[in-house]
């Protein structure tokens, strides 16, 4: 954890939003970039339309016409809440849920263009890259709060293991 | 580095400066939201093994991320679903359920509407 949290829940089930003016900014602009590669379906948005059927053509061809358009909608719409309530002093439980996936979306989007491994980035500062790898760094960096505050909320034991659970 | 640029932005100061390239493919038609019904898949698959949904390694998906998915998702414990998140991250890729092949696609949806890297088969 670096430095203060942004996001604290307060007894009221809202989660303050501790997020200063430089790091607003940053989360109006971004979507918005977003939100136009993932309409394109430019192949830097690739893993936001993952793949269900790698070795079936006609399941995978029949997924992607069920999901494609959904699944679009739901990031599309996650990236304009936090586009539009990034000056909120707090948020309730289904825009954090909006942010998280909103920041899910951009991380993968930066990532991929990016060309993120496994190990860990290391770039000079005079790297032509080096303001994208900081992007992707607090990026990065805010979501692993934000599922901080959320795992909070979640019941601590077993909640189901109906039919799906593993083999 | 695939062709495009998303971002270009100094974090930290109050410029944000951003350059959007898209790249040189146009964009597809997209489709309408449709209800269909499922996807048939090949005609030889046996119905009576189960369906596995598996979870592949992805270098971007930050590790507590999908501990957070497992636990929301499918109601896992904190341990349970730390153990399937490791099998990704160390083994390349976990099952994290199984079933019917409706539920199983069922699981395959939610977990892609988290953006997890998740696909779909018949137990061997």
């Amino acid at each position: 954890m670096i430095g203060r949290r942004r996001f604290r829940r307060d007894r009221h089930g809202r989660f303050r939003n501790g997020l200063g003016g430089d790091e607003r900014e940053l989360l109006k602009a971004l979507p918005l970039q977003a939100r136009g590669l993932l309409e394109a379906r430019d192949p830097s948005a690739a893993r936001v339309f993952p793949v269900a059927y790698p070795q079936e053509t006609k399941a995978e061809s029949d997924y992607r016409q069920m999901m494609g358009a959904h699944l679009l909608h739901r990031h599309r719409d996650a990236l304009d809440t936090l586009t539009a309530t990034v000056d909120e002093p707090s948020l309730d439980e289904e825009e954090i849920h909006q942010w998280l996936d909103a920041l899910e979306v951009l991380r993968l989007v930066l990532g991929t263009q990016l060309d993120v491994t496994e190990n860990e980035i290391i770039v000079e500062e005079s790297d032509p890259h080096a303001p994208q790898v900081a992007v992707y760094r607090y990026l990065s960096m805010l979501q692993g709060e934000i599922v901080d505050s959320l795992a909070e909320t979640l019941p601590k034991g077993e909640v189901t293991e109906g039919e799906g659970g593993p083999a | 580095m695939t062709g495009s640029r998303m971002i270009t932005s100094d974090v930290g100061t109050s410029t944000v400066t951003a350059t959007l390239a898209r790249s040189a493919a146009p964009a597809g038609p997209l489709t309408a939201p449709v209800e269909t019904e499922r996807p048939s898949g090949g005609e030889d698959i046996r119905p009576d093994r189960p369906w596995l949904v598996i979870v592949w390694n992805d270098p971007i998906n930050l590790m507590s991320y999908v501990t957070y998915v497992f636990q929301k998702l499918f109601g896992y414990s904190r341990e349970k679903a730390t153990r399937l998140m490791l099998d990704v991250h160390n083994k390349g890729r976990a099952i994290v359920s199984s079933g019917p092949r409706e539920r199983a696609e069922l699981d395959v949806m939610r977990l892609h509407e988290h953006c997890l890297w998740a696909t779909l088969e018949q137990a061997q």
